[in-house]
């Protein structure tokens, strides 16, 4: 049985679609990331999940149990705001019992529990400040304690970390995964950040216009993304597409990267899949990662899934953990990541390698990968 | 301007302080005349004149406007309608002021269709001039068996109070960041839970605001209380009057004087204990809003 079931969920206002259709099946300690660009629904998919709005069509299940008519106190699920919503007249404490006083739990057993989430989340020597007295990460602390108190089904953090400062978010996202893995929650995340969603999630539910484009591990979304949008939008730099030609000679097929005043540019395929080569003749757009691409030295001979091509370096970024390169392509640009001390210069020509084994190629009209 | 501080005070501070204290002489002068007046004997305000300090001091006309003063059939003074004055007031103040911060919270959380135009009606209210309503509410309370009432004048006074006092909670509510109200709410908090536990608790500076307005308003309103009060429920605006203009025979000017401020002394209080956050109460509605 799984922990939560959204099955058809369907959300419009007035003749305005919000919301497509949208099911996702999430087994126990599962740690789910909806991300998209702003707009894409994914906030008002979680706030249907926590009972703040009704949904048009379609259940939502908990543990087997349809809570879709239920009003948000009676779903047993916790909220974190991205303002953190702590209550400003209450203390520390007070914040963190809420939640249990609200649901007549006695007085001694509501202790206990502030006291080992407090103890949990190091937060012990705050309980009794008022929340204008914490800093950002500390109010961050009790509200993710104000969650736990409860001990609920599922959590649900509605961009958490948007309100931190950079480094603070780094180390509140490592202690957020840390928690996952001591409690084993289940955990519903909305982020805007694809960098937190790969590094948070079980899961990725990536989303944009109301749609869900895929739903997939990290690997799963990073490496085989469902459509261009997904391969655009997760992953930094962007997964560089290339419209190409699929070409077929002597019997093998090949890219070609033809732009007028440009040389062509071949890619030669030694293994197209099956639903790759129905396409020969046809333009794909091509995907490849910018880390699937590395610097040819002298003497170096491609390995059987390599494909060697030459290019000119236009801009060289410096990240200091690597450089990333950007290329002329054939009149396209085409960033890739090379080692930190690579020794190249703009306006060089240079020879690369390209690992075919992470291509991915695309519909040209329908923007899906082709499989 | 540099050539004029002679005294290490520039010229235009001295002028300024000048008009200041010239302003709060004026002011003040009121003050002056109805407490020295209030502390003379009859004889010295008839042959002397109102800005003199008193030649024998007295307190006499405190104490015969506050307990022996001819204002209904008995000499009772202010005394009693002082006190219907509160017994009309705290409840009055209370139940408007309760009854507004519901409404701000209603109108702000739940978003319903037609809100905004309830509360423009609501807020209409506020203009509607005594005078109109004032046989229709006579109507009203005869049909409600309040007329004459204690309890009739603060059944008018807490309704008509409810315009104002939703207008103050509507738009302190109306900044209220939201997702405090949601998280209350999946934290289990019911409708009057939300209410009592959240938006009250953080609502001290328009709590505030409200009650001294509706303190004020209240205690000083005379034409409610002269239209719908009897001897037995007056306020103390409406026995004020009585005694000013009903003392049969000599004007005693030094008991109305003194009259005058003990009817004035309560607003007086609540102004000089909460004046200060009757300002921050309203600056913080003004940015936030």
């Amino acid at each position: 049985m799984a922990a939560l079931d959204l099955i058809n969920v369907e959300k419009s206002f007035g003749s305005n679609k919000i919301l497509h259709d949208i099911s996702v099946s999430l087994a126990h300690g599962e740690f789910l990331v909806l991300v998209g660009p702003s707009g894409c629904g994914k906030s008002t998919l979680m706030n249907i999940i926590a009972g703040l709005e009704e949904p048009s069509g379609g259940q939502l299940r908990l543990d087997g149990r349809d809570i879709t008519p239920l009003a948000p106190a009676d779903r047993n699920i916790s909220m974190v705001f991205q303002s953190y919503a702590l209550y400003p007249n209450m203390t520390v404490a007070k914040n963190i019992e809420f939640p249990l006083a609200m649901r007549k739990v006695e007085k001694s057993k509501r202790a206990e529990r502030v006291k080992s989430v407090a103890r949990l989340l190091q937060i012990e020597h705050l309980l009794d400040r008022k929340p204008r007295q914490l800093s950002g990460g500390q109010r961050q602390r009790v509200a993710i304690g104000r969650a736990l108190a409860r001990e609920p089904q599922l959590y649900l953090f509605d961009e958490p970390l948007s309100n931190l400062d950079a480094q603070l978010r780094l180390d509140m996202r490592t202690e957020i995964k840390k928690l996952h893995h001591r409690l084993g929650a289940t955990i519903v995340y909305v982020t805007h950040d694809q960098i937190e969603a790969m590094t948070l999630a079980t899961r990725i539910a990536v989303m944009k216009g109301g749609v869900l484009q895929q739903l997939g591990s990290p690997y799963e979304v990073y490496n085989q993304p469902a459509n261009m949008f997904v391969a655009g939008f997760m992953g930094s730099p962007r997964m560089n597409l290339i419209k190409s030609r699929l070409a077929q000679a002597n019997g093998s097929l090949a890219l070609e990267i033809n732009n007028a005043d440009h040389p062509l540019v071949r890619i030669p395929l030694p293994a197209p899949s099956a639903a790759l080569s129905a396409y020969a003749g046809r333009d794909v757009f091509a995907g490849i990662r910018a880390e699937a691409v590395r610097l040819a030295r002298d003497g170096m001979a491609p390995t059987a899934t390599e494909c060697m091509f030459d290019a000119r370096v236009e801009v060289i970024e410096p990240t200091g953990a690597d450089t990333l390169v950007v290329l002329d392509l054939g009149g396209k640009e085409f960033t890739v990541r090379l080692e930190p001390d690579v020794q190249l210069k703009p306006g060089q020509d240079a020879r690369f390698l390209v690992e075919l084994s992470k291509l991915v190629c695309f519909d040209a009209d329908t923007e899906r990968r082709i499989a | 301007m540099r050539d004029h501080r002679a005294s290490g005070i520039p010229l235009e501070r001295i002028l300024l302080y000048a008009v200041l204290f010239f302003l709060a002489v004026m002011f003040l002068l009121p003050v002056y005349v109805m407490v020295c007046n209030s502390l003379k004997p009859l004889d010295e305000i008839r042959s002397g004149n109102l800005m003199s300090l008193p030649v024998q001091w007295t307190v006499d006309p405190w104490f015969t406007a506050w307990s022996t003063a001819q204002i209904g059939v008995q000499p009772t003074g202010l005394r009693p309608y002082f006190y219907n004055s509160f017994l009309l007031v705290i409840p009055a103040v209370v139940i408007s002021t309760l009854i507004g911060a519901l409404n701000g919270y209603i109108l702000t959380q739940f978003r319903f269709r037609g809100a905004n135009a309830l509360f423009a009606a609501m807020l209409f209210s506020v203009f509607i001039p005594f005078q109109i309503v004032l046989i229709p509410m006579a109507k009203t309370l005869g049909i409600l068996g309040m007329a004459g009432t204690v309890k009739g004048l603060i059944f008018v006074n807490s309704v008509y109070g409810i315009g104002f006092t939703t207008l103050f909670f509507r738009n302190y509510y109306a900044a209220f960041p939201q997702e405090l109200v949601r998280s209350a709410r999946i934290d289990g908090a019911d409708f009057f839970g939300v209410l009592f536990r959240i938006l009250l608790p953080s609502s001290a500076p328009i709590i505030v605001v409200t009650v001294i307005w509706q303190f004020t308003n209240i205690w000083n309103e005379f034409l409610f209380g002269a239209s719908f009060s009897d001897y037995s429920s007056f306020p103390i605006t409406v026995a004020l009057n009585n005694l000013v203009n009903s003392s049969t025979g000599v004007k005693e000017y030094n008991v109305h004087f003194a009259g005058a401020f003990i009817a004035a002394i309560p607003t007086l209080i609540v102004y000089l204990l909460s004046g200060k956050y009757f300002v921050r109460g309203l600056m913080a509605g003004s940015v936030k809003g």
